[in-house]
This record gives structure tokens, C-alpha cells and sequence, in this order.
């Protein structure tokens, strides 16, 4: 069974049509990339599937392991193991990261009609994460994103993908805004969290990235809509060609 | 003009009041001056109602309608078991007053420091009649119309007095806790409260406002405070009465040369709260922090007016309030500046911030500079809006639910000022209060 499958999916935003047919299949533990221009609607995509408000869908499935989620809270994809990693993380000051971590990780397990976790223990992981993905254990007493970097926003964003170990990660312009130092350590992170159980989608405007993180698949999307897949050289062939070219294709 | 029958329970009280000869202090001519003038301004003003300018956001009609009965001494016993604690059991310095009355067996006040005193309005008008006569009524002079500030002095007959003398720190906080019992036909009273902090002395006052009894209430409170030179009082505030309380509370302060007045309240309760709330910086390099946190659903009504005078050069103030209301809470801001003419090199800041939870909830703001000196840095902000739509989603994204996500997001905004609260107890204390309101369902 494919982890997400996506079927011949319309979304529009006020009226707008802007993803106008998707289809996409990811497998356990793949890791995916959409490329595309801007105004393509790959950031509406992240938002469709992770149930953002304001989107109207007005065609097609989205099945996350086999279970359609359209119609589900952004809460409730989250229990069933997905994930989206900003591209504009939001600050919340007052409330540190491992106060943000516990309630969400409890929500997620409450949901889930598990226990909730022993909180000496929860920090004691997350001291252990950010070791493993060279982040500083600073940032966990720290206020959500309030005053980091963009770097290290990014970076919080890893962590927090660590914490919920998500089935799926859907990663959202996360290269935007790095400079090459924080975008190794970053795609070192994400690096870190692939495993055969959990599959990634992610989405970027550069071929850049895709060095680090390197993609089982590449997808090209233009006007809301996949206009071709191939292996990782889609991506170097892409940053040869631009995107002039499919934009024909589309429309052709 | 004020209407007959709306003065009417009120005038009559004040009769029968001084008519029994009962009223404590009736034997010292200044006080009965006072409250002689307070019966007679009052009866000229009447009870506000929003024609007069700053009592345009506040009806008064519902509290017109209510039939108040004095209350009386005794009435209510609560055990100590039922009057909660902000600073814990054991901590601090405690007084209770019930209706507006000294509980002294619920008070805890044998660990004050040589050099404070923490008594009741009553007992401190027999055993330092002088500090109250230099003070009761002196304050807050020049304020001629303001209509419960009279009626207050007309009827007053007990409240708090701290007085604490020069060079004194009082270490651990003092809890002063009102209780409003009321279990059958609505009460009212008037508390006078006078806090006195000499030259270079230091206290941390915490006021807890609860409710005993599911009766109406209308305690119609007036402060004086004076900060002299040097010294440093920390006053915060929880009005958390029930939702049949009518709650006025009308403050004047003088804060002296290089001296700190630090004051925060905090709403969560009451059916109707107004608070008025003046400062004089009158010393130069003096320094007031007003701020204050709201939260109010189905019918309340939370009023804060502030207004703080920098009278002479080199004094600075900041003002923060920030609220979230639900259903048809309703909130009301104004806060005015007032800069004298030889205030030069004023420094203050105002700033209104109102999260609206529901469609029907409303906030009026009303931020305002008067300022007569040419050299000052001064400014002024208000905004209003719904959570933020991004914020929510990403709090959801990850796995939060929207009514944790919202909590989490209300906390946050409101930290932003409880974290102005300079004592850490206190600090948690009144952010736990908050935690707990947002806790509870909402209508």
C-alpha cells in the first residue's frame, strides 16, 4: 500500500483553481521532491494535504495509508502521522520548545488512545535528538521560533520532525532563506530521520537542496499539475533547462 | 441630572448611617467634612452614565436597577478553608476582609516587619487618626467629578491601611483578599483603602478579589496611595469575583521622586468592572508601570481608565493592557497621558492590544496623549484583531487540537504583559489563573 496516494486532486483558493489535477504516489520510506516554479501551487498542495483552512477542494482524493483525509482536522492528520514543516515557522513567545514539544506529542498520543508520556523522560529524549542532529540544546528552553534565525528555524523545525516521528514529512520550501552552512546542517537532520517507515515529500524551487537531500523521485509541477516524474537527474536536467520548457509541455 | 430614584437607596443609607452616630471616625471633623462633601457631590453628579465622556463605554443601568441593601458586619463568616491564596498558606502576609470588613481571624499578620503596618481603616482612624486625616481624602483631591469616588467618601467605613515607615522593605508579598458574600438580596459597600510608603521603603501588595454565595454585589472601592521618594511598591491585582458583581474601583496614586509604582491587574471576574485608575508622577526621575491583562465572556464587562500625569521633568511611564474576550465579553480601554508643561523629557509609552475570540465580542480603546512640553518621547498604540489564522494552523499541524492550540496561543499573547510582574510567584500565580479561565468551557 502506497503511504500517500493522491488522486487527480483540484483545489482552489477563493474562487481560484489552482491545483487543477494532481496525481502522486509516494511509497513507504521514499523520499519525493516537487519542483516547480513559483505560482505553481506547490506550497497550496503542503497546505491541501495538511488540512489548512481557506482551501477549497473541489475534486479528487488524497488517501494517507489507505485512509482518505480531506475531510479530517489538520489535528487529526497530524495523529495518523503526518507532518509539515514550515516555510515560514510561527514564533510563540512564552511557550518554550519542550513545553510545545509535551503538548503536542500528547495530543498526538491522546489521540491515539495512548498514554501520555513521563515528561522527565520526553526531555531526556529531546536532549538526545538534538545531539543526534547537532542542534543546541539551548533552543529547547528557548520560546518557539521567537527571535531564532532563519537557520535556526529550520532547524527547530528538524527537531520537531524528530519529536512527532511522522510516517510522513512534507517539507515546504525548507531550503528557502539558508545560506549553504545552515542548509547542510539541515538536510544533515533530515538526512538523519529517513528511515524504511517513514516517507518524505519534499518541496522545493531549487535543484540545490536535492544535493543533500537526495530524492528516490523527482516531479516537475507547472500550473497545478504533475507534467513529469523521473529519478534524481530530473532535478540536474531541470537546473540546465529551467523551467521554460515544461511550462510548454504544459501547455501544449 | 441625576434621577431621584436612582440616589435614592444611597442618600438614605448616608442618612441612617450618620443619623445612628454608629459610623467609625463620626467624632473627627475632617472625616465628617468628607463625607458630608462626598454625599453632597454625589447627589449633584448622580450616578454616571455614558453622557459624560468617560463613562461613554460603562452603563451603569444595570447597577441603577439592582436594589443593593448596605452590608452589614457579620453577615458572612467564610472559613479560611473557602478564601483562596495567591501566595500559598504559609507565605507572606495576609488581611481578609468580608464585605468589605476586617476578618482578622482569617489575617495573617504577625510576621510584618518593624516599621509596616498593616491594619484596617477602622482601627487605624482610633490608633493613628493623623496618618488617615494627612492622607484620606488629600490624595485624591482635584478630582471633583468623579461621581463613586464622593459617594465612596460618604459612605466608607473600612478598607485597608498599610502604612510602611521610611528605609522598611517588607520582603515577602502581602495578600490583601476581599471577599464579596452575598447569598440572598444583593449587598453593597464601600471600601476605603490607604496605602503610605514613606521615603526609600519597599512592599509587594497582591489584592484577590473573590466571590462567597451566588447574590448580587456591588463593592465601590476607592484607593489613595502615596510612593514617597525612593521607594518602591509593587501592587497587583485579580478581580476573579462571580458574574453577579459589580466591581468599581477608583485609584489615586502620587508617586514622589525617583520612586517606582509597578502595578498590574489582571480580570477574569465580575459582572461589570470598572477600574479607575490616576497617577501623579510629582518627583522627578519617578517611574510607573500601569499594566494590566483581561479575560471576559458571556455578559462580563471589563473597564480600564487610566490616566497618568508627569508633572515635572525626567519621569517615565508604561502602560500595557492586553485582553482576549468570548461570546459577548466586552471590554474598554482608555488611557490617557497627560504631560504637563515643565514635564520636559517625559518618557511613556501606552498600549492597547485586544484579542476577539467571537464574533459578538467588542472592544472600545481609546489610547490618548495630552502633552503641553515640547521635549518628550511619547507614544501611543491600540489594535484589535482575531487569533492569528497561520499561527493556529501551524499549533494544529502539530497535533494540537483547536482549543489547546487557542489556550496555548491566548497565554502566550497575554504572557507577554503577566511577564511585566516583577515578583516570579506572582508572576505564575496570575498566568495559572489564566490557564484555568481558558481551561474552562467556552459559551
Amino acid at each position: 500500500m502506497s503511504m500517500l496516494e493522491i488522486k487527480n486532486l483540484r483545489a482552489e483558493i477563493e474562487g481560484q483553481e489552482i491545483l487543477k489535477g494532481l496525481n502522486l504516489s509516494i511509497g513507504p520510506g521514499e523520499v519525493h521532491a516537487i519542483m516547480g516554479p513559483n505560482g505553481s501551487g506547490k506550497s497550496t498542495l503542503a497546505h491541501v494535504l495538511t488540512g489548512r483552512e481557506g482551501y477549497e477542494v473541489t475534486g479528487g482524493e488524497v488517501l494517507f495509508q489507505g485512509r482518505n483525509v480531506l475531510e479530517m482536522e489538520p489535528e487529526e492528520r497530524a495523529a495518523l502521522g503526518m507532518f509539515l514543516a514550515f516555510q515560514y515557522p510561527v514564533e510563540i513567545p512564552g511557550v518554550t520548545m519542550t513545553t510545545f514539544l509535551k503538548e503536542a506529542v500528547n495530543s498526538i498520543r491522546k489521540a491515539r488512545g495512548e498514554k501520555e508520556i513521563d515528561a522527565l523522560q520526553f526531555t531526556k529524549e529531546l536532549r538526545e535528538r538534538c545531539k543526534l542532529l547537532n542542534i543546541s540544546q539551548d533552543m529547547l528552553r528557548r520560546s518557539v521560533n521567537t527571535g531564532f534565525s532563519g537557520g535556526e528555524k529550520k532547524r527547530a523545525e528538524v527537531l520537531q520532525m524528530a519529536a512527532l516521528e511522522p510516517k510522513l514529512a512534507i517539507l515546504d520550501e525548507t531550503d528557502s532563506g539558508l545560506d549553504i552552512d545552515a542548509l547542510k546542517t539541515v538536510s544533515d537532520g533530515v538526512n538523519r530521520l529517513r528511515s524504511p517507515e517513514r516517507s518524505m515529500l519534499v518541496i522545493t524551487h531549487y535543484q540545490r537542496l536535492l544535493n543533500y537531500i537526495v530524492p528516490d523521485r523527482v516531479h516537475v509541477m507547472v500550473r497545478g499539475q504533475i507534467v513529469k516524474s523521473g529519478d534524481k537527474n530530473l532535478a540536474l536536467q531541470l537546473e540546465e533547462q529551467g523551467y521554460a520548457e515544461f511550462a510548454e509541455e504544459a501547455a501544449a | 441630572m441625576a434621577s431621584e430614584s436612582a440616589l435614592e437607596p444611597f442618600t438614605e443609607q448616608y442618612e441612617a448611617l450618620t443619623g445612628a452616630g454608629t459610623l467609625p471616625g463620626d467624632a473627627l471633623p475632617w472625616l465628617k467634612r468628607l463625607r458630608e462633601e462626598g454625599i453632597q457631590r454625589f447627589g449633584e453628579l448622580g450616578i454616571p452614565t455614558p453622557k459624560v465622556e468617560v463613562w461613554k463605554y460603562t452603563n451603569l443601568r444595570a447597577l441603577e436597577r439592582t436594589a443593593f441593601q448596605p452590608a452589614a458586619g457579620g453577615t458572612a463568616t467564610p472559613s479560611l478553608d473557602t478564601v483562596p491564596s495567591l501566595i500559598g498558606e504559609q507565605a507572606g502576609h495576609r488581611i481578609v476582609f468580608v464585605n468589605g470588613r476586617l476578618h482578622a481571624d482569617l489575617s495573617r499578620l504577625d510576621r510584618l516587619p518593624d516599621g509596616a503596618r498593616l491594619t484596617s481603616f477602622a482601627k487605624a482612624l482610633d490608633e493613628d487618626p493623623g496618618l488617615l486625616s494627612d492622607h484620606v481624602g488629600r490624595i485624591a483631591e482635584g478630582h471633583d467629578d468623579q461621581a463613586m469616588y464622593h459617594l465612596n467618601s460618604a459612605l466608607m467605613q473600612d478598607g485597608l491601611v498599610l502604612h510602611v515607615r521610611g528605609g522598611v522593605k517588607v520582603e515577602e508579598p502581602i495578600e490583601v483578599v476581599s471577599v464579596a458574600a452575598a447569598d440572598g438580596e444583593p449587598l453593597s459597600w464601600h471600601p476605603r483603602h490607604l496605602i503610605v510608603l514613606d521615603p526609600d521603603s519597599e512592599a509587594t501588595l497582591v489584592e484577590n478579589h473573590v466571590s462567597l454565595g451566588g447574590g448580587a454585589t456591588f463593592a465601590n472601592a476607592v484607593t489613595e496611595i502615596t510612593v514617597g521618594a525612593g521607594a518602591r511598591l509593587h501592587h497587583y491585582k485579580l478581580q476573579d469575583e462571580a458574574t453577579t458583581a459589580f466591581h468599581i474601583h477608583t485609584l489615586h496614586g502620587r508617586v514622589g521622586e525617583n520612586a517606582f509604582y509597578d502595578g498590574f491587574g489582571l480580570t477574569v471576574g465580575g459582572k461589570l468592572t470598572r477600574n479607575d485608575l490616576h497617577l501623579r508622577l510629582e518627583g522627578s526621575f519617578s517611574d510607573a508601570r500601569l499594566n494590566g491583562a483581561y479575560l471576559q465572556r458571556g455578559k462580563q464587562h471589563c473597564d480600564n481608565t487610566t490616566l497618568i500625569e508627569h508633572c515635572v521633568p525626567d519621569t517615565t511611564c508604561r502602560e500595557v493592557y492586553k485582553g482576549a474576550l468570548e461570546g459577548k465579553g466586552r471590554a474598554v480601554f482608555q488611557g490617557k497621558l497627560h504631560v504637563h508643561p515643565d514635564a520636559q523629557r517625559t518618557d511613556g509609552h501606552q498600549l492597547s492590544q485586544a484579542l476577539l475570540l467571537s464574533e459578538e465580542a467588542e472592544i472600545d480603546a481609546k489610547p490618548e496623549l495630552e502633552i503641553y512640553a515640547d521635549d518628550v518621547k511619547c507614544s501611543h498604540g491600540s489594535t484589535a484583531g482575531e487569533l492569528e489564522k497561520t499561527a493556529l494552523f501551524y499549533l494544529r499541524s502539530r497535533g494540537i487540537p483547536y482549543p489547546v492550540a487557542r489556550r496555548i496561543m491566548v497565554e502566550s499573547f497575554l504572557g507577554g504583559v503577566v511577564e511585566e510582574i516583577t515578583t516570579e510567584s506572582l508572576r505564575t500565580a496570575f498566568m495559572e489563573r489564566i490557564t484555568n479561565w481558558l481551561s474552562q468551557a467556552s459559551d
